[in-house]
């Protein structure tokens, strides 16, 4: 078990950081909270990404994001990847590590993508198994975020909210609650946003993502919601997010926007609309 | 049972079944939203080639370049979660595409563009002061081995890698003319810079790069090799990480 020994992310907006907005992040009068990076694209030897990563944690707090652990993998961890992941969080010391509760390596293969796992003891069982391997390797607590979902297995026995609950008391890791993907998910499998949230372990909670989806269709004409990160949060999840923090209390808010990257005036236009949403909370 | 080995097979090969045991919110047969999963692995996966690969997308045009990107994902998806290592293989793949099998140097422009970025993710270094050479004898100099920055790569070829490179990528470059070129790849501070070597430069380089010493570089270079101007080129790009001298290894 790891108690949080770091300060974590203040309950402030942040962003996902993208090196074009460099010189807009440091030259902003009213600076954003805190920057949230991909852990993957500072894992290269030197030269530029690890140069600005510096030059920014010293003046934001960082969250360290993982995309490519592949946490809910049938294989074992990958010890290479896991030694980087060790090295980079080693020498930033970042205020938090996140993952997903998804997969993206099988036989070695990575397929670039936050793939689904069924709900059962046996992927409990392996994922709590990761998730103890990396909290043990990175001396620190690390949170798992909640996935955007398109469809259901057939094998799962238990729901999304019981894994992950189960998955934190074994663990001990704490959550990071995506609000876009549980509107997404819900919209796409057809139950209630805000009961998902109710059944959240929310208590875990200590980070929050907000980010935009595309639209489509399923093969019945059914809205089939895609988490594409490249647009603005639409209303009913800036709603969705009013509800969960009216049950959490202020927490650290991250804007994803990871394709067609906006200029960084639209990207801060989302985050003072997310300190409007803290700005709520009653304290 | 759906096993991620089942799950994972059709991801990239649109003639295998959808697998079974997923359902919509309903438990009807997932049918096109595995479809989701599909076009992710397809569309980041390809995006991730032509971010690396972006003078190979504009002599082929951005189609052909899809069409490319989408056979080379299926033979050769990646090993690594690092995307900045994806496309190792691109340059040898090309050889093999048929239809650009007319465009002879787009291999060789590919291997470029791989070692631009190789350098740009490349290990910092602090760079040799050129002070270092003032004053030292001739006997001394030549026995001298300077070390490359780990940033510096060569790359040999009989096409004009380097004008089509910034044909394509550097507004207002000349159109290139047919002529071999062999680039050496610089990185000053953080942008990798691609220069076309001089008579003897690949030659010299080559022999630092294998740890020869200065005296041994310049006798590979031959006669006509202008090696003040290549020390000039050396020194201003920080590309010599360190010179050793014969009695201080």
């Amino acid at each position: 078990m790891f108690d949080t020994d770091h300060e974590g992310l203040p309950a402030t907006p942040g962003v996902g950081y993208k090196p074009q907005h460099f010189n807009d992040i440091l030259k902003d009068a009213a600076p954003v909270g805190w920057l949230e990076i991909h852990a993957e694209n500072y894992m290269g030897d030197g030269g530029r990404p690890l140069a600005q990563l510096r030059h920014l944690s010293e003046r934001f707090p960082i969250s360290v994001h993982g995309v490519g652990l592949s946490i809910g993998g049938e294989d074992p961890l990958d010890p290479d990847h896991l030694a980087r992941l060790k090295h980079l969080v080693g020498w930033l010391n970042p205020a938090s590590f996140s993952e997903h509760l998804a997969w993206s390596t099988h036989d070695s293969h990575f397929l670039n993508d936050l793939l689904p796992l069924p709900y059962t003891d046996t992927t409990l069982a392996s994922v709590a198994d990761h998730i103890d391997q990396v909290q043990e390797a990175l001396g620190r607590q690390m949170l798992l975020e909640n996935p955007s979902s398109y469809l259901a297995f057939t094998q799962s026995t238990m729901s999304e909210t019981d894994f992950l609950r189960e998955l934190a008391r074994r663990t001990g890791c704490g959550l990071l609650l995506d609000v876009n993907n549980v509107f997404v998910s819900a919209t796409n499998l057809g139950y209630s946003p805000i009961e998902y949230i109710d059944a959240y372990p929310l208590d875990r909670v200590k980070e929050i993502h907000l980010g935009g989806h595309d639209e489509d269709e399923d093969d019945h004409g059914a809205p089939l919601l895609i988490d594409s990160h490249g647009r603005a949060v639409v209303d009913p999840v800036w709603t969705l997010l009013d509800e969960t923090l009216a049950r959490t209390g202020a927490r650290p808010l991250l804007i994803e926007w990871d394709t067609d990257v906006p200029d960084w005036a639209t990207l801060r236009a989302e985050t003072m609309r997310a300190q409007d949403a803290l700005a709520r909370v009653p304290a | 049972m759906t096993g991620q080995h089942s799950f994972r097979a059709p991801l990239l090969n649109a003639d295998l079944a959808i697998p079974d045991g997923l359902t919509d919110g309903l438990g009807r047969p997932a049918g096109a939203r595995y479809n989701v999963y599909r076009n992710n692995v397809a569309v980041s996966l390809a995006e991730a080639l032509e971010t690396g690969f972006p003078a190979i997308a504009k002599l082929i045009g951005p189609e052909n370049f899809r069409m490319v990107a989408a056979r080379y994902l299926r033979a050769a998806p990646p090993t690594s979660p690092l995307m900045m290592h994806y496309g190792a293989g691109f340059p040898e793949f090309l050889e093999t595409v048929e239809p650009l099998a007319h465009l002879g140097y787009l291999p060789d422009v590919a291997r470029l563009e791989l070692a631009l970025r190789r350098s740009f993710h490349a290990a910092d270094h602090a760079p040799a002061d050129p002070a270092l050479l003032q004053g030292v004898d001739e006997d001394a100099l030549m026995a001298c081995r300077m070390t490359l920055a780990p940033s510096a790569h060569l790359l040999r070829s009989p096409w004009p890698i380097v004008s089509i490179w910034a044909f394509n990528m550097r507004p207002g470059s000349p159109k290139p003319q047919a002529r071999p070129e062999d680039a050496l790849i610089l990185r000053a501070a953080f942008d990798p810079e691609p220069l076309v070597l001089p008579e003897g430069g690949t030659a010299f380089v080559t022999a630092l790069i294998r740890g020869e010493n200065f005296g041994s570089a310049l006798t590979a270079a031959g006669v006509d090799f202008d090696v003040g101007a290549m020390l000039n080129l050396l020194f201003t790009h920080r590309a010599i990480a360190g010179i050793s001298f014969k009695d201080t290894p």
